[in-house]
Protein backbone atom coordinates (compact mmCIF):
# COMPACT_ATOMS: atom_id res chain seq x y z
CA UNK A 1 0.00 0.00 0.00
CA UNK A 2 2.71 2.26 1.19
CA UNK A 3 4.63 2.03 -2.80
CA UNK A 4 1.19 1.98 -4.51
CA UNK A 5 0.48 5.71 -2.45
CA UNK A 6 4.15 6.48 -3.50
CA UNK A 7 3.85 5.93 -7.28
CA UNK A 8 0.35 7.72 -7.09
CA UNK A 9 2.24 10.98 -5.84
CA UNK A 10 4.64 10.75 -7.69
CA UNK A 11 2.82 10.52 -10.77
CA UNK A 12 0.45 13.26 -9.36
CA UNK A 13 3.61 15.75 -8.85
CA UNK A 14 4.77 14.78 -12.34
CA UNK A 15 1.59 16.15 -13.95
CA UNK A 16 1.20 19.17 -11.78
CA UNK A 17 4.41 20.37 -12.62
CA UNK A 18 3.96 19.42 -16.32
CA UNK A 19 0.75 22.37 -15.38
CA UNK A 20 -0.85 22.90 -18.59
CA UNK A 21 -0.58 19.72 -19.74
CA UNK A 22 -3.01 18.09 -17.97
CA UNK A 23 -5.42 21.05 -18.95
CA UNK A 24 -5.14 20.36 -22.69
CA UNK A 25 -7.14 16.64 -22.41
CA UNK A 26 -10.14 18.98 -20.50
CA UNK A 27 -9.69 21.99 -23.42
CA UNK A 28 -9.92 18.73 -26.45
CA UNK A 29 -13.47 17.52 -24.43
CA UNK A 30 -14.85 20.98 -24.22
CA UNK A 31 -13.77 22.10 -27.87
CA UNK A 32 -14.72 18.46 -29.38
CA UNK A 33 -18.02 19.28 -27.78
CA UNK A 34 -18.48 22.64 -28.99
CA UNK A 35 -18.31 21.29 -32.52
CA UNK A 36 -21.25 19.34 -32.53
CA UNK A 37 -23.57 22.24 -32.31
CA UNK A 38 -22.01 23.68 -35.25
CA UNK A 39 -22.24 20.06 -37.36
CA UNK A 40 -25.70 19.64 -36.79
CA UNK A 41 -27.23 23.24 -36.39
CA UNK A 42 -27.72 24.91 -32.84
CA UNK A 43 -31.45 23.19 -32.61
CA UNK A 44 -32.13 22.74 -29.20
CA UNK A 45 -34.47 20.09 -29.73
CA UNK A 46 -31.71 17.96 -31.79
CA UNK A 47 -29.02 19.19 -29.74
CA UNK A 48 -31.07 17.48 -26.22
CA UNK A 49 -31.41 14.40 -27.63
CA UNK A 50 -27.90 14.05 -28.51
CA UNK A 51 -25.90 15.64 -25.50
CA UNK A 52 -26.06 12.23 -23.66
CA UNK A 53 -23.93 11.05 -26.73
CA UNK A 54 -21.86 13.84 -27.89
CA UNK A 55 -20.44 14.38 -24.03
CA UNK A 56 -19.83 10.30 -23.65
CA UNK A 57 -18.17 10.14 -27.07
CA UNK A 58 -15.96 13.09 -26.51
CA UNK A 59 -14.78 12.04 -22.61
CA UNK A 60 -14.33 8.76 -24.14
CA UNK A 61 -12.02 10.25 -27.19
CA UNK A 62 -10.31 12.63 -24.47
CA UNK A 63 -9.03 10.39 -21.80
CA UNK A 64 -7.52 7.98 -25.06
CA UNK A 65 -5.57 11.06 -25.72
CA UNK A 66 -3.06 11.07 -22.39
CA UNK A 67 -3.20 7.53 -22.27
CA UNK A 68 -0.05 7.03 -25.26
CA UNK A 69 1.89 8.78 -22.10
CA UNK A 70 0.68 6.81 -19.08
CA UNK A 71 3.55 3.95 -19.31
CA UNK A 72 5.57 5.78 -22.63
CA UNK A 73 7.65 8.48 -20.60
CA UNK A 74 8.53 6.10 -17.91
CA UNK A 75 9.36 3.49 -20.16
CA UNK A 76 11.81 5.78 -22.35
CA UNK A 77 14.22 7.02 -19.84
CA UNK A 78 14.27 3.46 -17.91
CA UNK A 79 12.21 4.17 -14.77
CA UNK A 80 9.21 1.51 -15.95
CA UNK A 81 12.59 -1.34 -15.86
CA UNK A 82 13.50 0.09 -12.55
CA UNK A 83 9.82 -0.22 -11.28
CA UNK A 84 9.46 -3.72 -12.51
CA UNK A 85 12.75 -4.63 -10.44
CA UNK A 86 11.21 -2.77 -6.80
CA UNK A 87 9.70 -5.38 -4.28
CA UNK A 88 6.37 -3.55 -5.51
CA UNK A 89 4.34 -5.84 -7.44
CA UNK A 90 4.41 -4.60 -11.02
CA UNK A 91 0.38 -5.10 -10.95
CA UNK A 92 0.40 -2.41 -7.66
CA UNK A 93 2.38 -0.02 -9.73
CA UNK A 94 0.05 -0.15 -13.17
CA UNK A 95 -3.02 0.13 -10.39
CA UNK A 96 -1.08 3.20 -9.04
CA UNK A 97 -0.22 4.92 -12.35
CA UNK A 98 -3.96 4.31 -13.42
CA UNK A 99 -5.23 5.76 -10.57
CA UNK A 100 -2.94 8.89 -11.08
CA UNK A 101 -3.99 8.70 -14.77
CA UNK A 102 -7.82 8.71 -14.28
CA UNK A 103 -7.28 11.56 -11.10
CA UNK A 104 -5.61 13.82 -14.05
CA UNK A 105 -7.88 13.10 -16.51
CA UNK A 106 -11.08 11.62 -16.07
CA UNK A 107 -11.82 13.76 -13.11
CA UNK A 108 -11.53 17.19 -15.02
CA UNK A 109 -14.07 15.60 -17.75
CA UNK A 110 -16.92 14.94 -14.98
CA UNK A 111 -16.46 18.48 -13.34
CA UNK A 112 -16.29 20.13 -17.13
CA UNK A 113 -19.60 17.31 -18.10
CA UNK A 114 -22.54 19.41 -16.64
CA UNK A 115 -21.39 22.76 -18.09
CA UNK A 116 -21.17 21.16 -21.63
CA UNK A 117 -24.88 19.65 -21.04
CA UNK A 118 -25.96 23.07 -20.69
CA UNK A 119 -24.46 24.46 -23.54
CA UNK A 120 -25.57 21.44 -25.53
CA UNK A 121 -29.32 22.27 -23.69
CA UNK A 122 -29.59 18.67 -21.82
CA UNK A 123 -32.45 18.30 -19.68
CA UNK A 124 -31.67 18.84 -16.65
CA UNK A 125 -33.03 16.09 -15.14
CA UNK A 126 -30.18 13.97 -16.72
CA UNK A 127 -27.54 16.01 -14.95
CA UNK A 128 -26.99 13.93 -11.80
CA UNK A 129 -27.20 10.57 -13.81
CA UNK A 130 -24.32 12.11 -16.43
CA UNK A 131 -22.47 12.32 -13.52
CA UNK A 132 -23.02 9.45 -11.99
CA UNK A 133 -22.55 7.51 -15.44
CA UNK A 134 -19.07 9.09 -16.14
CA UNK A 135 -17.83 8.76 -12.38
CA UNK A 136 -18.91 4.74 -13.11
CA UNK A 137 -17.41 5.17 -16.66
CA UNK A 138 -14.34 6.86 -16.87
CA UNK A 139 -12.53 4.39 -14.34
CA UNK A 140 -13.08 1.64 -16.63
CA UNK A 141 -11.85 3.69 -19.41
CA UNK A 142 -8.81 4.81 -17.18
CA UNK A 143 -8.36 1.01 -16.48
CA UNK A 144 -9.06 -0.63 -20.52
CA UNK A 145 -7.09 1.95 -21.54
CA UNK A 146 -3.67 1.28 -19.13
CA UNK A 147 -3.86 -2.14 -21.05
CA UNK A 148 -3.80 -0.43 -24.55
CA UNK A 149 -0.76 1.49 -23.34
CA UNK A 150 0.99 -1.44 -22.26
CA UNK A 151 0.46 -2.93 -24.87
CA UNK A 152 1.98 -0.47 -27.95
CA UNK A 153 4.85 0.41 -25.61
CA UNK A 154 7.97 0.33 -28.29
CA UNK A 155 5.61 -0.12 -31.40
CA UNK A 156 5.54 2.04 -34.26
CA UNK A 157 2.86 4.76 -34.79
CA UNK A 158 1.77 3.97 -31.24
CA UNK A 159 -0.97 6.46 -30.91
CA UNK A 160 -3.13 5.44 -33.84
CA UNK A 161 -2.65 2.15 -32.96
CA UNK A 162 -3.69 2.47 -29.22
CA UNK A 163 -7.28 4.35 -30.39
CA UNK A 164 -7.75 0.96 -32.92
CA UNK A 165 -7.23 -1.56 -29.67
CA UNK A 166 -9.12 0.47 -27.16
CA UNK A 167 -12.26 2.19 -28.87
CA UNK A 168 -13.83 -1.23 -29.41
CA UNK A 169 -13.62 -2.38 -26.18
CA UNK A 170 -14.89 0.84 -25.07
CA UNK A 171 -18.16 0.55 -26.67
CA UNK A 172 -20.11 -0.92 -23.76
CA UNK A 173 -19.35 1.78 -21.29
CA UNK A 174 -20.89 3.95 -24.28
CA UNK A 175 -23.54 1.96 -24.82
CA UNK A 176 -24.57 1.86 -20.86
CA UNK A 177 -23.42 5.05 -20.00
CA UNK A 178 -25.69 6.93 -22.56
CA UNK A 179 -28.91 4.31 -21.76
CA UNK A 180 -28.96 5.25 -18.47
CA UNK A 181 -28.37 9.11 -18.79
CA UNK A 182 -31.52 8.69 -21.63
CA UNK A 183 -33.54 6.27 -19.35
CA UNK A 184 -33.71 9.30 -16.13
CA UNK A 185 -34.10 11.48 -19.24
CA UNK A 186 -37.28 10.14 -20.58
CA UNK A 187 -38.39 9.54 -17.23
CA UNK A 188 -37.90 5.54 -16.39
CA UNK A 189 -35.62 4.25 -13.61
CA UNK A 190 -31.79 3.56 -15.04
CA UNK A 191 -30.69 0.82 -12.02
CA UNK A 192 -30.12 -1.73 -14.57
CA UNK A 193 -27.58 0.13 -16.73
CA UNK A 194 -25.86 1.55 -13.65
CA UNK A 195 -25.39 -1.62 -12.55
CA UNK A 196 -23.92 -2.90 -15.54
CA UNK A 197 -21.72 0.12 -15.78
CA UNK A 198 -20.98 -0.61 -12.20
CA UNK A 199 -20.11 -4.30 -12.86
CA UNK A 200 -17.95 -3.81 -15.82
CA UNK A 201 -16.06 -1.85 -13.78
CA UNK A 202 -15.34 -4.62 -11.27
CA UNK A 203 -14.53 -6.94 -14.21
CA UNK A 204 -11.88 -4.54 -15.29
CA UNK A 205 -10.65 -3.24 -11.97
CA UNK A 206 -10.44 -7.23 -11.48
CA UNK A 207 -8.63 -7.81 -14.88
CA UNK A 208 -6.94 -5.30 -16.46
CA UNK A 209 -4.24 -4.34 -13.83
CA UNK A 210 -2.88 -8.04 -14.79
CA UNK A 211 -3.35 -7.52 -18.10
CA UNK A 212 -1.18 -4.31 -18.56
CA UNK A 213 1.58 -5.29 -16.13
CA UNK A 214 1.62 -8.28 -18.38
CA UNK A 215 2.10 -5.74 -21.60
CA UNK A 216 4.73 -4.09 -19.19
CA UNK A 217 6.50 -6.84 -18.59
CA UNK A 218 6.88 -8.14 -22.51
CA UNK A 219 7.54 -4.68 -23.13
CA UNK A 220 10.73 -4.23 -21.03
CA UNK A 221 11.97 -7.85 -20.87
CA UNK B 1 2.53 -33.74 -26.63
CA UNK B 2 2.24 -30.39 -27.26
CA UNK B 3 6.10 -30.07 -27.61
CA UNK B 4 6.00 -33.03 -30.21
CA UNK B 5 4.76 -30.90 -32.93
CA UNK B 6 6.96 -27.86 -31.39
CA UNK B 7 9.46 -28.45 -33.77
CA UNK B 8 8.71 -26.59 -37.11
CA UNK B 9 10.36 -29.07 -39.36
CA UNK B 10 8.46 -32.45 -38.38
CA UNK B 11 5.59 -29.88 -38.63
CA UNK B 12 6.14 -28.93 -42.08
CA UNK B 13 6.87 -32.52 -42.83
CA UNK B 14 3.22 -33.31 -41.35
CA UNK B 15 1.93 -30.08 -42.90
CA UNK B 16 2.91 -31.14 -46.57
CA UNK B 17 0.94 -34.49 -45.95
CA UNK B 18 -2.26 -32.72 -44.32
CA UNK B 19 -2.59 -30.02 -46.55
CA UNK B 20 -3.96 -31.50 -49.74
CA UNK B 21 -6.65 -33.60 -47.97
CA UNK B 22 -7.94 -30.44 -46.08
CA UNK B 23 -8.07 -28.67 -50.09
CA UNK B 24 -9.99 -31.91 -51.71
CA UNK B 25 -12.33 -32.47 -48.41
CA UNK B 26 -12.88 -28.24 -48.73
CA UNK B 27 -13.34 -29.13 -52.67
CA UNK B 28 -15.62 -31.93 -51.81
CA UNK B 29 -17.64 -30.67 -48.92
CA UNK B 30 -18.77 -27.28 -50.44
CA UNK B 31 -19.23 -28.64 -54.07
CA UNK B 32 -21.90 -30.70 -52.34
CA UNK B 33 -22.82 -27.86 -49.66
CA UNK B 34 -23.53 -25.68 -52.78
CA UNK B 35 -25.52 -27.78 -54.52
CA UNK B 36 -28.14 -29.08 -51.80
CA UNK B 37 -28.30 -25.62 -50.44
CA UNK B 38 -28.82 -23.89 -53.78
CA UNK B 39 -30.80 -26.28 -55.52
CA UNK B 40 -31.85 -29.55 -54.04
CA UNK B 41 -32.84 -27.89 -50.29
CA UNK B 42 -36.45 -26.17 -50.26
CA UNK B 43 -37.07 -22.72 -50.46
CA UNK B 44 -38.47 -21.30 -47.12
CA UNK B 45 -41.97 -20.88 -47.26
CA UNK B 46 -41.96 -17.02 -45.27
CA UNK B 47 -38.38 -15.87 -46.70
CA UNK B 48 -38.31 -17.42 -50.15
CA UNK B 49 -35.33 -17.87 -51.99
CA UNK B 50 -33.10 -15.35 -50.33
CA UNK B 51 -32.88 -17.85 -47.44
CA UNK B 52 -30.08 -19.64 -48.80
CA UNK B 53 -27.81 -16.92 -48.30
CA UNK B 54 -28.07 -18.50 -45.21
CA UNK B 55 -25.50 -21.59 -46.03
CA UNK B 56 -22.92 -18.93 -45.90
CA UNK B 57 -23.70 -16.29 -43.40
CA UNK B 58 -24.01 -18.91 -40.90
CA UNK B 59 -21.16 -21.03 -41.28
CA UNK B 60 -19.02 -17.63 -42.01
CA UNK B 61 -20.01 -16.45 -38.56
CA UNK B 62 -19.37 -19.41 -37.13
CA UNK B 63 -16.11 -19.65 -38.40
CA UNK B 64 -15.68 -16.08 -36.99
CA UNK B 65 -16.11 -16.89 -33.64
CA UNK B 66 -14.07 -20.48 -33.89
CA UNK B 67 -11.21 -18.47 -35.24
CA UNK B 68 -11.07 -15.96 -32.31
CA UNK B 69 -11.47 -18.88 -30.17
CA UNK B 70 -8.52 -20.61 -31.44
CA UNK B 71 -6.36 -17.55 -31.76
CA UNK B 72 -7.32 -17.16 -27.77
CA UNK B 73 -6.51 -20.77 -27.42
CA UNK B 74 -2.88 -20.19 -29.49
CA UNK B 75 -2.05 -17.14 -27.86
CA UNK B 76 -1.94 -18.45 -24.21
CA UNK B 77 -0.12 -21.73 -25.72
CA UNK B 78 2.58 -19.53 -26.45
CA UNK B 79 2.28 -17.32 -24.07
CA UNK B 80 2.50 -19.88 -21.06
CA UNK B 81 4.58 -22.84 -22.83
CA UNK B 82 6.67 -20.10 -24.89
CA UNK B 83 5.25 -22.64 -27.85
CA UNK B 84 6.51 -21.28 -31.31
CA UNK B 85 4.02 -22.65 -33.44
CA UNK B 86 1.61 -21.18 -31.37
CA UNK B 87 2.75 -18.05 -32.14
CA UNK B 88 2.80 -18.22 -35.59
CA UNK B 89 -0.96 -20.22 -35.68
CA UNK B 90 -2.38 -17.54 -33.99
CA UNK B 91 -0.38 -14.95 -36.17
CA UNK B 92 -1.65 -16.65 -39.55
CA UNK B 93 -5.34 -17.07 -37.85
CA UNK B 94 -6.47 -13.20 -37.66
CA UNK B 95 -6.40 -12.65 -41.76
CA UNK B 96 -8.55 -15.78 -42.01
CA UNK B 97 -10.85 -14.60 -39.20
CA UNK B 98 -11.08 -11.12 -40.26
CA UNK B 99 -12.38 -12.32 -43.86
CA UNK B 100 -15.06 -14.77 -42.24
CA UNK B 101 -16.12 -11.83 -40.04
CA UNK B 102 -16.31 -9.70 -42.85
CA UNK B 103 -18.07 -12.18 -45.04
CA UNK B 104 -20.49 -13.07 -41.80
CA UNK B 105 -21.36 -9.17 -41.97
CA UNK B 106 -21.34 -8.95 -45.48
CA UNK B 107 -23.88 -11.61 -46.12
CA UNK B 108 -25.28 -10.62 -43.42
CA UNK B 109 -26.35 -7.38 -44.81
CA UNK B 110 -27.48 -8.65 -48.23
CA UNK B 111 -29.79 -11.06 -46.07
CA UNK B 112 -31.33 -7.79 -44.06
CA UNK B 113 -32.11 -5.66 -47.09
CA UNK B 114 -35.13 -8.15 -47.93
CA UNK B 115 -35.99 -9.67 -45.41
CA UNK B 116 -35.46 -6.60 -42.39
CA UNK B 117 -36.01 -3.83 -45.13
CA UNK B 118 -32.83 -2.11 -43.94
CA UNK B 119 -29.11 -3.07 -44.99
CA UNK B 120 -27.90 -2.26 -41.09
CA UNK B 121 -29.20 -2.04 -37.85
CA UNK B 122 -27.61 -1.33 -34.33
CA UNK B 123 -28.60 -4.31 -32.56
CA UNK B 124 -26.71 -6.78 -29.97
CA UNK B 125 -25.68 -9.24 -32.37
CA UNK B 126 -24.69 -7.36 -35.09
CA UNK B 127 -22.68 -4.46 -33.10
CA UNK B 128 -20.94 -7.11 -30.92
CA UNK B 129 -20.11 -9.11 -34.77
CA UNK B 130 -18.52 -5.65 -35.58
CA UNK B 131 -16.89 -5.33 -32.61
CA UNK B 132 -15.12 -8.51 -33.61
CA UNK B 133 -14.21 -7.05 -36.92
CA UNK B 134 -12.71 -4.35 -35.10
CA UNK B 135 -10.54 -6.50 -32.76
CA UNK B 136 -9.18 -9.03 -35.59
CA UNK B 137 -7.95 -5.41 -37.23
CA UNK B 138 -6.56 -4.21 -33.78
CA UNK B 139 -4.58 -7.43 -33.64
CA UNK B 140 -3.49 -7.63 -37.29
CA UNK B 141 -2.06 -3.83 -36.66
CA UNK B 142 -0.50 -4.75 -33.25
CA UNK B 143 1.42 -8.06 -34.36
CA UNK B 144 3.14 -5.90 -37.58
CA UNK B 145 3.70 -2.80 -35.47
CA UNK B 146 7.23 -3.42 -33.84
CA UNK B 147 10.28 -3.92 -35.39
CA UNK B 148 11.27 -6.68 -33.35
CA UNK B 149 8.64 -9.77 -34.64
CA UNK B 150 8.80 -11.45 -31.18
CA UNK B 151 7.42 -8.22 -29.13
CA UNK B 152 4.49 -8.04 -31.91
CA UNK B 153 3.50 -11.67 -30.96
CA UNK B 154 3.56 -11.17 -27.62
CA UNK B 155 2.00 -7.82 -27.02
CA UNK B 156 -0.61 -8.95 -29.55
CA UNK B 157 -1.57 -12.56 -27.56
CA UNK B 158 -2.37 -10.23 -24.61
CA UNK B 159 -4.51 -8.30 -26.59
CA UNK B 160 -6.34 -11.63 -28.15
CA UNK B 161 -6.93 -12.71 -24.44
CA UNK B 162 -8.85 -9.75 -23.48
CA UNK B 163 -10.33 -9.15 -26.89
CA UNK B 164 -12.09 -12.57 -25.60
CA UNK B 165 -14.51 -11.89 -23.49
CA UNK B 166 -16.20 -10.54 -26.86
CA UNK B 167 -16.95 -14.32 -27.91
CA UNK B 168 -19.50 -14.98 -25.28
CA UNK B 169 -21.17 -11.55 -25.59
CA UNK B 170 -21.76 -12.17 -29.26
CA UNK B 171 -22.94 -15.96 -28.83
CA UNK B 172 -25.49 -15.17 -26.03
CA UNK B 173 -26.47 -11.52 -27.40
CA UNK B 174 -29.50 -12.82 -28.84
CA UNK B 175 -30.68 -14.02 -25.55
CA UNK B 176 -29.79 -11.16 -23.69
CA UNK B 177 -31.08 -8.73 -25.88
CA UNK B 178 -34.13 -7.71 -27.57
CA UNK B 179 -32.51 -8.00 -31.25
CA UNK B 180 -34.16 -7.76 -34.77
CA UNK B 181 -31.63 -10.82 -35.35
CA UNK B 182 -33.25 -14.30 -34.77
CA UNK B 183 -32.14 -16.24 -32.08
CA UNK B 184 -29.94 -19.34 -32.06
CA UNK B 185 -31.82 -22.24 -33.92
CA UNK B 186 -29.19 -24.64 -34.29
CA UNK B 187 -26.77 -24.75 -31.64
CA UNK B 188 -29.33 -24.41 -28.59
CA UNK B 189 -30.44 -26.84 -26.12
CA UNK B 190 -32.92 -29.47 -26.84
CA UNK B 191 -31.59 -29.75 -30.77
CA UNK B 192 -31.97 -27.89 -33.77
CA UNK B 193 -35.29 -26.16 -34.71
CA UNK B 194 -34.61 -26.48 -38.40
CA UNK B 195 -35.30 -28.80 -40.89
CA UNK B 196 -33.25 -31.68 -42.04
CA UNK B 197 -33.38 -30.96 -46.22
CA UNK B 198 -31.74 -26.93 -44.64
CA UNK B 199 -29.27 -28.26 -41.68
CA UNK B 200 -27.87 -31.30 -43.96
CA UNK B 201 -26.56 -28.40 -46.34
CA UNK B 202 -25.90 -25.98 -43.76
CA UNK B 203 -23.73 -28.71 -41.90
CA UNK B 204 -21.46 -29.48 -45.24
CA UNK B 205 -20.76 -26.07 -45.71
CA UNK B 206 -19.62 -25.71 -41.75
CA UNK B 207 -17.73 -28.18 -42.41
CA UNK B 208 -16.47 -27.04 -45.65
CA UNK B 209 -15.55 -23.86 -43.84
CA UNK B 210 -13.81 -25.62 -41.22
CA UNK B 211 -11.30 -27.60 -44.11
CA UNK B 212 -11.10 -24.67 -45.76
CA UNK B 213 -9.73 -22.85 -42.33
CA UNK B 214 -7.48 -25.42 -42.05
CA UNK B 215 -6.65 -25.32 -45.74
CA UNK B 216 -5.37 -21.66 -45.06
CA UNK B 217 -3.78 -21.88 -42.03
CA UNK B 218 -1.23 -24.49 -42.80
CA UNK B 219 -0.36 -22.33 -46.55
CA UNK B 220 0.28 -19.17 -44.32
CA UNK B 221 2.01 -20.82 -41.39
CA UNK B 222 4.21 -22.75 -44.15
CA UNK B 223 4.59 -19.55 -45.14
CA UNK B 224 5.65 -17.71 -42.05
CA UNK B 225 7.66 -20.38 -41.15
CA UNK B 226 9.61 -20.00 -44.54
CA UNK B 227 9.58 -16.23 -44.37
CA UNK B 228 11.46 -16.20 -40.72
CA UNK B 229 14.11 -18.95 -41.91
CA UNK B 230 14.63 -16.17 -44.82
CA UNK B 231 14.91 -13.68 -42.29
CA UNK B 232 17.10 -16.12 -39.79
CA UNK B 233 19.72 -16.42 -43.47
CA UNK B 234 19.94 -12.89 -44.40
CA UNK B 235 20.75 -11.49 -41.16
CA UNK B 236 23.33 -14.46 -41.07
CA UNK B 237 24.70 -13.48 -44.28
CA UNK B 238 25.23 -9.55 -43.11
CA UNK B 239 26.84 -11.10 -40.14
CA UNK B 240 29.11 -12.48 -42.42
CA UNK B 241 30.00 -10.11 -44.51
Amino acid sequence: MNGFMAILKRDLHLASRQGMDNMMVVMFFVIAVVLFPFGVGPEPNILARIAAGVIMVAALLASMLSLERLFQTDYEDGSLELLSLSPIALEVVVLAKITAHWLTTGLPLIIAAPLLAVLLNMNSEGFPMLIVALLLGTPSLSLIGAVGAALILGSRRGGVLLALLILPLYIPVLIFGVSAIDAVIGGFEANAQLLILGGFLMGAFALCPWAAAAGVRQAIE
Amino acid sequence: MLHRFANPTRFLRIASVVQPWMAWSTVLLGGAGLYLGLFSSPADYQQGNSVRIMYVHVPAAWMAMFCYSSMAIAAAVGLIWKHPLADVAAKATAPIGACFTFLSLFTGSLWGKPMWGTWWVWDARLTSMLVLLFLYLGYIALVNAFDDPTRGTRASSILVLVGFINVPIIKFSVDWWNTLHQPASVMKMGGPSIDASMLWPLLLMALAFTTYYLWVLLIRIRAEIIGNKIRIARLKQVQIT
